[in-house]
C-alpha cells in the first residue's frame, strides 16, 4: 500500500495555480444561467393561438437564458380557478399564472406587487381602461398585468340580413368598417324594439338568463346603462333604487321576447343559437362567428360585431379581461416580471391578436386599431368595431363598482339575472328587490 | 392476566437476546400483524385522501372568508339564515330521495325480468343493462345535455312530430328537476339491478316451490319470500345509493349548473359555486359538511336495522 505525502510547498503551489487558472479562464454562461420559470397560461380555444404564446416565451427564454416550462390550463369546468385556489393554498406552483377577471383581488394577499412592471407599460402602450384598473389594482398596488390572450368584449354580434329585414336596422351602415360609428340612435329602446320585431319573425335575440358569465355580463352592461348598482363603490347595498327598478322593468320586457329556455343557457348556448341560424343577435366575442365561419359559412358571412346600445346613463360594453399574476411565493419573480414586460410589448400584443384571429383584446388605449380587425372576414370588416376603436363605450364588468370581493359574489351567484328573472316570472318588484338585498347583505362577509 | 404476560415477556427478553428475536418473529408471524401490514397501504391512502381532507375541511369551515381568523361556528349560523341554503337542503332531499326510490323500483322490476331470462341470453341482457353504469357519468351526461339542448334538442325534435313542445327541459324548474333526476336514475338503476339480481339468485327455489304448492300467487311470493330475503341487500344498496346521490355533482353541474334560479342546486354544486367560483372557501366547506349529519342519520337507521336482523338470524 503506497502512501504519498503532500508537502507544504507543493500545497501552496497547487493552490496558486488553481486560483490563477480560475481567474484567468473566460466566463462561460450556462444555457439556463438565470434559472427556471414555470408558467400556467389559459388554454386558448382558437386553434393555433397557443403557438404565439409558446413562441414569444421561447424567444424570451433563449435571450435571457431562462429555462421555461408552460402548462396550458383549460378554462372548462373552472380548471384555472381550481389551479389558482390550490396553488394559493399550497403556496407553491407556477411562477406566473394567468387568471380570469376577479382572481387578482381574490388572491391579492398572495400576489407580488407589479407596479414596477405596469407603470412603464402604461407609458409605453397607453392608459388602461377603468375595468382593468378596478380588477387589477388594489390600494394603488398593481396585483397583476392585463393579459391580451383571453381578454374580450362581449358586445352584440348581429345578423346583417335578419336585422335589416325584420328590425329595419342596417348594422353595417350604423357601424361602418373603417369609420366611426353612427350610433346615436342605437339605444336600449331601439334594441328592445328590434328584439320584439325579431321575436315576432321567429328569430329572437339569443341572450342567456342563466348563471354563467355570458348571461351575467349582458345583464351587467344593461344595468349599468341605467346606472343601476346593487352595491356601490363604498360597499353600501343600493338595491332599492329607481335605477334598479328601471333596469328590471326593461329586463322584463326583454325577457318576454327571448327564447323560453334562456334561463337554462350556458356560455355555449348563445353560440349555438347564432350558428344554427335561429337568432338575429347574440352578445359574444367573435368566437361564435369564428366557429360559424368553419361550420356554417352562410351564417358567418352575415355576422357583424358592433357596439352595445346606449342607455340613459351611457353606453356600456361588457369587458372581461384576463390577467397574468406573479405569486409572491414564486421562486423566480424577477424573471417572471421580465417575461411579463416582454409579453406586453406592442409587437407581442399584435402577435397575440393576429394568432387569435382578432379574438384577443389588449387592455391598452393605443392598441385598438390593428390590421387584423380591419381585414378579418367574411364579411370584410366584421370585427372592425369589436375592440371599440373610437372609444365610444365604457368597458365595464357586471357588479362593478362594488368592492371587487363583494362584486365577485354578485357576479358568480348571478344575482342580476336571477333578480330579473324572478321579476319577469311574476314575482312582485318589491319581493325581487328584497331577495336581492338579502343576497347582497350575505356577500358582505369578510 | 395481561400484566403477567407482559411481565413474563420482559423477563424473557432480559434473560436471552435470542428469545427477543423469536418473539419479534412471533409478532410478525401473527395473522393479525400480517393482515395489518397488508392493509397498511390502503389505510395510509385513506388517511391521506379521505381523513386529511375531511379534517382539513372541518378546519376550513371554522375560518372567516379571508381565511385569516377563527370564527368557530359562525359560518354555520350564517348559512342557517340564508334562503338559498334551505332551498338547497330541500332540493338535495327531493333529488336524492326521488332518484333512489325510482332507481330501486326500476332495479327491482328489471332484475326480476332479467332473472327470468334463461342462461346465455341473460348474460347478454345483463351486459347491456349495465352500460349506463359503466360509462363515466361526465361523458354520458354530456350526451344527455345535447338531448336536452335548447337549440338542437333531439327530444323536442321528436316530440314536434306529435305536435308536442318544445319543452324547456332545463329552463323551467319542474322540467329541470325532472331532467336531473331522470339522468341520475338512468345512470344509477343498473347498480340496483345487479345487486338485486345477485340477491334474487341466492333465494332458494324450494321456498317458491313450497309457496306454489300452498297456492300463493306472484304477489304473495314477492311479499312473503322475495322481499324478506332481500331486505338486507335492499337496505345496504339504498344506503350506498343515498350517500352517492346526495353527494352528486357532475350531473347537475353539467346539465343545469344549479339553475334555473338555483332550483336544481345540490350541496356539492352549491358548495362549488360558493367556495371556488365566489372565492369563499370556508363557506363552501361549510356547505359540503352539511351532507355529513344528514347521511350519518340515514346510515345509523339503515345499518341499525341491518344489524338487528343480522342478530335475529
Amino acid at each position: 500500500m503506497s502512501r504519498k505525502t503532500l508537502t507544504r510547498r507543493q500545497f501552496v503551489a497547487a493552490t496558486a495555480m488553481s486560483s490563477t487558472a480560475l481567474i484567468a479562464a473566460p466566463y462561460v454562461r450556462g444555457a439556463y444561467a438565470a434559472g427556471k420559470l414555470s408558467i400556467g397560461f389559459w388554454d386558448h380555444w382558437v386553434p393555433g393561438a397557443n403557438d404565439a404564446s409558446t413562441a414569444l416565451v421561447k424567444e424570451w427564454g433563449e435571450k435571457e437564458k431562462v429555462e421555461v416550462s408552460i402548462d396550458y390550463i383549460t378554462s372548462n369546468n373552472k380548471k384555472i380557478e381550481l389551479t389558482a385556489a390550490a396553488e394559493a393554498q399550497a403556496k407553491s406552483g407556477h411562477d406566473i399564472l394567468q387568471m380570469p377577471s376577479w382572481w387578482p383581488h381574490a388572491y391579492s394577499e398572495n400576489l407580488e406587487p407589479l407596479n414596477d412592471v405596469m407603470e412603464p407599460l402604461i407609458k409605453q402602450n397607453g392608459e388602461v381602461n377603468g375595468t382593468v384598473k378596478y380588477l387589477g389594482q388594489s390600494g394603488g398596488k398593481w396585483l397583476a398585468v392585463p393579459a391580451t390572450p383571453g381578454s374580450q368584449i362581449k358586445g352584440p354580434c348581429s345578423r346583417i340580413d335578419l336585422m335589416k329585414k325584420h328590425a329595419g336596422i342596417d348594422v353595417q351602415e350604423m357601424y361602418p368598417a373603417g369609420s366611426p360609428p353612427k350610433d346615436d340612435n342605437w339605444t336600449l329602446e331601439t334594441f328592445l324594439k328590434a328584439a320584439e320585431a325579431c321575436q315576432k319573425a321567429g328569430v329572437p335575440f339569443g341572450i342567456g338568463l342563466g348563471e354563467t358569465t355570458d348571461s351575467v355580463d349582458t345583464a351587467g352592461a344593461i344595468f349599468q346603462s341605467f346606472g343601476a348598482e346593487l352595491v356601490n363603490a363604498k360597499g353600501d347595498v343600493t338595491v332599492k333604487t329607481d335605477a334598479v327598478r328601471q333596469a328590471l322593468e326593461f329586463y322584463k320586457k326583454l325577457i318576454a321576447v327571448l327564447p323560453p329556455d334562456a334561463p337554462s343557457w350556458d356560455d355555449a348556448s348563445n353560440n349555438k343559437w347564432l350558428i344554427s341560424g335561429r337568432g338575429a343577435m347574440i352578445m359574444n366575442p367573435p368566437s361564435a362567428w369564428a366557429v360559424a365561419k368553419r361550420d356554417a359559412p352562410q351564417v358567418a358571412e352575415q355576422c357583424w360585431t358592433h357596439g352595445f346600445p346606449a342607455g340613459p346613463k351611457g353606453r356600456f360594453a361588457p369587458f372581461l379581461p384576463y390577467f397574468w399574476g406573479v405569486w409572491s411565493f414564486g421562486k423566480n419573480k424577477e424573471a417572471a416580471k421580465s417575461l411579463l414586460v416582454h409579453l406586453s410589448s406592442p409587437a407581442a400584443i399584435e402577435k397575440f391578436v393576429v394568432a387569435s384571429g382578432g379574438y384577443d383584446l389588449p387592455a391598452y388605449a393605443n392598441m385598438t386599431k390593428f390590421k387584423t380587425w380591419a381585414e378579418e372576414g367574411p364579411p370584410k370588416g366584421t370585427l372592425f368595431h369589436y375592440p371599440d376603436p373610437y372609444h365610444r363605450q365604457t368597458l365595464s364588468i357586471a357588479a362593478s363598482p362594488a368592492p371587487p370581493k363583494i362584486a365577485q359574489q354578485i357576479y358568480f351567484q348571478a344575482t342580476l339575472t336571477k333578480m330579473a328573472l324572478r321579476f319577469a316570472q311574476g314575482e312582485k318588484m318589491d319581493t325581487a328587490l328584497a331577495w336581492a338585498e338579502g343576497e347582497c347583505e350575505g356577500f358582505m362577509r369578510t | 392476566m395481561a400484566d403477567v404476560v407482559v411481565e413474563q415477556g420482559r423477563l424473557a427478553r432480559t434473560a436471552s437476546p435470542r428469545k427477543k428475536s423469536t418473539s419479534l418473529r412471533n409478532v410478525l408471524g401473527r395473522k393479525s400483524t400480517v393482515a395489518f401490514f397488508l392493509t397498511l397501504p390502503l389505510i395510509l391512502l385513506i388517511a391521506m385522501l379521505v381523513l386529511y381532507p375531511a379534517f382539513y375541511s372541518l378546519y376550513l369551515a371554522t375560518l372567516n372568508k379571508a381565511m385569516t381568523k377563527f370564527v368557530g361556528l359562525g359560518n354555520f349560523t350564517f348559512l342557517f339564515k340564508r334562503e338559498t341554503f334551505w332551498m338547497v337542503v330541500k332540493q338535495s332531499c327531493i333529488f336524492a330521495i326521488t332518484a333512489v326510490i325510482f332507481k330501486a323500483l326500476i332495479g327491482f322490476i328489471v332484475a326480476h325480468f332479467v332473472h327470468n331470462i334463461p342462461g346465455k341470453k341473460q348474460r347478454k341482457w345483463r351486459g347491456m343493462l349495465l352500460v349506463p353504469w359503466v360509462i363515466p357519468p361526465a361523458m354520458s351526461t354530456l350526451a344527455w345535455l345535447w338531448l336536452f339542448d335548447p337549440s338542437y334538442s333531439a327530444f323536442n325534435y321528436t316530440l314536434s312530430f306529435f305536435g308536442v313542445g318544445p319543452i324547456p327541459w332545463l329552463g323551467d324548474t319542474f322540467w329541470a328537476r325532472f331532467s336531473v333526476i331522470l339522468v341520475n336514475v338512468w345512470y344509477g338503476a343498473p347498480f340496483f339491478l345487479i345487486m338485486y339480481l345477485a340477491a334474487l339468485k341466492s333465494v332458494p327455489d324450494q321456498l317458491y316451490e313450497a309457496a306454489s304448492i300452498d297456492g300463493a300467487n306472484w304477489w304473495q311470493k314477492i311479499w312473503h319470500i322475495t322481499l324478506p330475503m332481500m331486505r338486507n341487500i335492499i337496505a345496504i344498496t339504498t344506503l350506498f345509493s343515498l350517500i352517492v346521490t346526495f353527494a352528486n355533482f357532475d350531473i347537475v353541474r353539467i346539465l343545469t349548473s344549479g339553475g334555473p334560479l338555483d332550483t336544481t342546486h345540490l350541496f356539492a354544486t352549491w358548495a362549488f359555486q360558493v367556495g371556488i367560483q365566489s372565492s369563499d372557501i370556508p363557506l363552501g366547506a361549510c356547505v359540503s359538511l352539511f351532507m355529513v349529519p344528514i347521511l350519518a342519520v340515514a346510515a345509523i337507521f339503515i345499518l341499525r336495522d341491518v344489524n338487528k336482523r343480522g342478530n335475529e338470524a
